[in-house]
């Protein structure tokens, strides 16, 4: 077998099965009762036996019939960025408010766009923010401070 | 209430001038995201969830509906004037539209497209207008080992219909089941993979699972190559059938809309399947097979009508029996939920004005249709020069802030970098992430008529297969799943959706 070929059918079978043990483990861990008592762990714990032997049966398939076809590129600046800008809008939105952190957060997101260099970044991180806090602020009233308190 | 006077309360509810502008919006956005590249409907709904939920419950469908079924319309736009679908069920548009537009008939495309669209629609319209009661009727007798069932049907089918393998698509919904078991659990008060954070008690939500899923996964695809698109056509003429025309395009209208207005019901990607046979039959009844594909109106007028068609009865399942069709059907569900409505089939009786007023914005929704896209053509042209560069931020500050929005919880946005980078792995590693989300909402539904099945039953698992209606349910379930396996279908399956990918 041509295990680059089949890399598409290991790697999706070892994210199935991972997700599944992790699952039915902690499933395990709670109440899991019987058939006339569900319990809190009686539904996870099947579905999470499910996926893992779905997961097996997919990498299985990877030895028979694997599905073929490139992985392609993975954009990993991108990636790291994208989730970086979310990430920040979650941590910082409490302390500097909607402006500072959508600023930054849309500023980090435009980077990952492809040949983007500064300066055109921040244009579209400030328009982008302008638009945000206008549509979302003024025109749909959401109780967001503007500025919070880490910034005064 | 007898049909005329229902009707009469829908026009009365959809006429209201705040519901007729939210219409307006709904449709508009869709055409706008249905024309952008790199931003689907589902992405789009789940972003402008937050906002509707301080509206009416009835307000706040009709605009989510018109950004489903107005991107059915932007995606035949695309596939006509530069040969890229918008939207998946417009591939087949993409082959006799485009070549119509090479051909200097861009305008006679384009106006047979919305022409048959709305006719289509209408039809579309009018058939779940007179289905939905009576199945509504039968579904009140259900218990719940039939909904037990039943959900279990849907979530089956929906695999038999996608495309790729579909050992992938049953892990992908067991893993979207187990995802929506996450926070408190509902009967027990006890909380479940919460890693002990307080902020996971009320479970993930279903828009970051939406907006990562859709949104940042599919930016994180395009940023894989870059999208950049032509516009072939400049500038768009004669948008006027003649009459010859409106003979040639009668018959395959009238097919496409029977198809579609049938195949829509399915679960799955009903109107993209439709828009497929349409295109076969069309090419097979036809006296000229030759044309197509070298700009055959009848290939633009039937896909059209079938998809458009299909766009609309593909609410019947939601509206009756409370089980979504598709990925788009459980935004819905969920966002009905959110305005403290059951979907199920006590809506049409419960909330007649929510019923009947949002069947009938369909059908002002498809009549702006028109006007949005033959008239104001130019407009949509326009925006095809949107750079994308500057759309995929703005996506990702609508999502962030959108979603903070819902709770002012901050875990709902971590959520969505995690979902983005879960639904970016699963379409890299041929896996499709639709039926995660359909999973999710439909979890703890699952769980919840399981758990009542069984107490009923007391204990006794055998009764999904001793109540007569729960047993022929899952003996469909059984038979969609054989019937997606099989390698014959399998392979008919591949070469319908090989079009699709290409």
């Amino acid at each position: 077998m041509d295990l680059k070929s089949a890399r598409k059918d290991l790697g999706a079978g070892a994210v199935f099965v991972g997700f599944g043990l992790a699952f039915a483990s902690t499933a395990s861990t709670y109440e899991v009762g019987s058939g006339l008592r569900m319990g809190p762990g009686y539904f996870p714990l099947v579905l999470g036996g499910l996926l893992v032997l779905l997961g097996l049966a997919i990498a299985a398939k990877a030895f028979i019939s694997p599905e073929t076809g490139e992985l392609g590129p993975v954009p990993w600046r991108a990636a790291v960025l994208l989730v970086a800008a979310i990430l920040f809008f979650g941590f910082a939105i409490r302390g500097l408010g909607v402006v500072p952190t959508l600023f930054v957060s849309v500023l980090l997101a435009a980077l990952a766009g492809p040949k983007m260099r500064p300066l055109p970044a921040l244009v579209i991180a400030t328009v982008l923010t302008a638009m945000s806090v206008g549509i979302f602020i003024y025109a749909l009233q959401l109780p967001l401070p503007l500025l919070g308190p880490w910034v005064g | 209430m007898d049909f005329f006077s229902n009707l009469q309360l829908g026009f009365e509810t959809a006429l209201t001038p705040v519901n007729l502008l939210f219409c307006l919006i709904g449709v508009a956005l869709g055409t706008a995201v249905g024309v952008l590249p790199g931003i689907g409907p589902t992405a789009t709904m789940a972003m402008l969830l937050p906002i509707t939920f301080g509206f009416d419950p009835v307000t706040s469908l009709i605009m989510l509906a018109g950004i489903y079924y107005g991107a059915q319309y932007g995606g035949s736009t695309t596939a006509i004037l530069i040969n890229l679908p918008g939207e998946s069920s417009a591939a087949v548009t993409a082959l006799d539209g485009h070549a119509m537009a090479k051909k200097g008939l861009a305008g006679k495309a384009l106006a047979i497209a919305a022409l048959g669209s709305f006719f289509a629609g209408t039809v579309g319209t009018l058939f779940v207008a007179l289905f939905a009661t009576p199945i509504s009727r039968v579904a009140l007798e259900f218990g719940p080992a039939e909904y037990f069932s039943l959900v279990v049907v849907g979530l089956v089918a929906s695999i038999a219909l996608a495309s790729g393998s579909t050992l992938k698509a049953l892990a992908t919904i067991v893993l979207g089941l187990l995802l929506g078991t996450v926070g408190q659990d509902g009967t027990s008060g006890v909380p479940r993979f919460t890693f002990g954070q307080f902020e996971l008690y009320e479970g993930l939500n279903f828009v970051s699972l939406a907006v990562g899923l859709f949104g940042v996964a599919e930016i994180l695809r395009n940023l894989e190559r870059g999208i950049s698109r032509d516009v072939v056509v400049k500038k768009v003429e004669k948008l006027w059938l003649t009459r010859e025309d409106f003979r040639r395009i009668r018959m395959p209208v009238l097919r496409g809309t029977g198809l579609g207005a049938a195949l829509g019901v399915l679960p799955g990607a009903g109107h993209v399947l439709a828009s497929f046979v349409s295109y076969s039959v069309e090419k097979r009844v036809s006296k000229h097979p030759e044309e197509f594909g070298k700009g055959a109106m009848a290939g633009v007028a039937g896909p059209e009508s079938a998809n458009n068609a299909a766009a609309q009865t593909a609410f019947i399942p939601l509206l009756t029996l409370g089980l979504p069709a598709n990925s788009i059907m459980a935004l819905l569900v969920g966002a009905l939920i959110i305005q403290g409505i059951t979907p199920g089939p006590g809506v049409i009786t419960d909330e007649p004005e929510l019923f009947w007023g949002l069947i009938v914005s369909f059908w002002i929704g498809n009549l702006f249709l028109v006007i949005l896209n033959l008239p104001l053509i130019g407009l949509w042209v326009k925006m095809l020069k949107i750079p994308y560069r500057w759309l995929f931020p703005a996506i990702i500050a609508f999502a962030t802030i959108g979603t903070y929005s819902i709770g002012l919880n901050n875990y709902f946005v971590y959520a969505i970098a995690f979902f983005g980078i879960l639904g970016y792995v699963l379409i890299k590693l041929g896996c499709e992430p639709a039926p995660l989300l359909l999973g999710f909402i439909l979890g703890p539904l699952l769980e919840e008529y399981l758990r009542r099945s069984l107490i009923i039953s007391r204990g006794d698992a055998t009764v999904f297969l001793t109540r007569p209606l729960s047993a022929a349910l899952l003996a469909v379930a059984a038979l969609a799943l054989l019937v997606a396996v099989l390698p014959s279908v399998r392979r008919k399956r591949e070469v319908v959706f090989e079009e699709e990918d290409g």
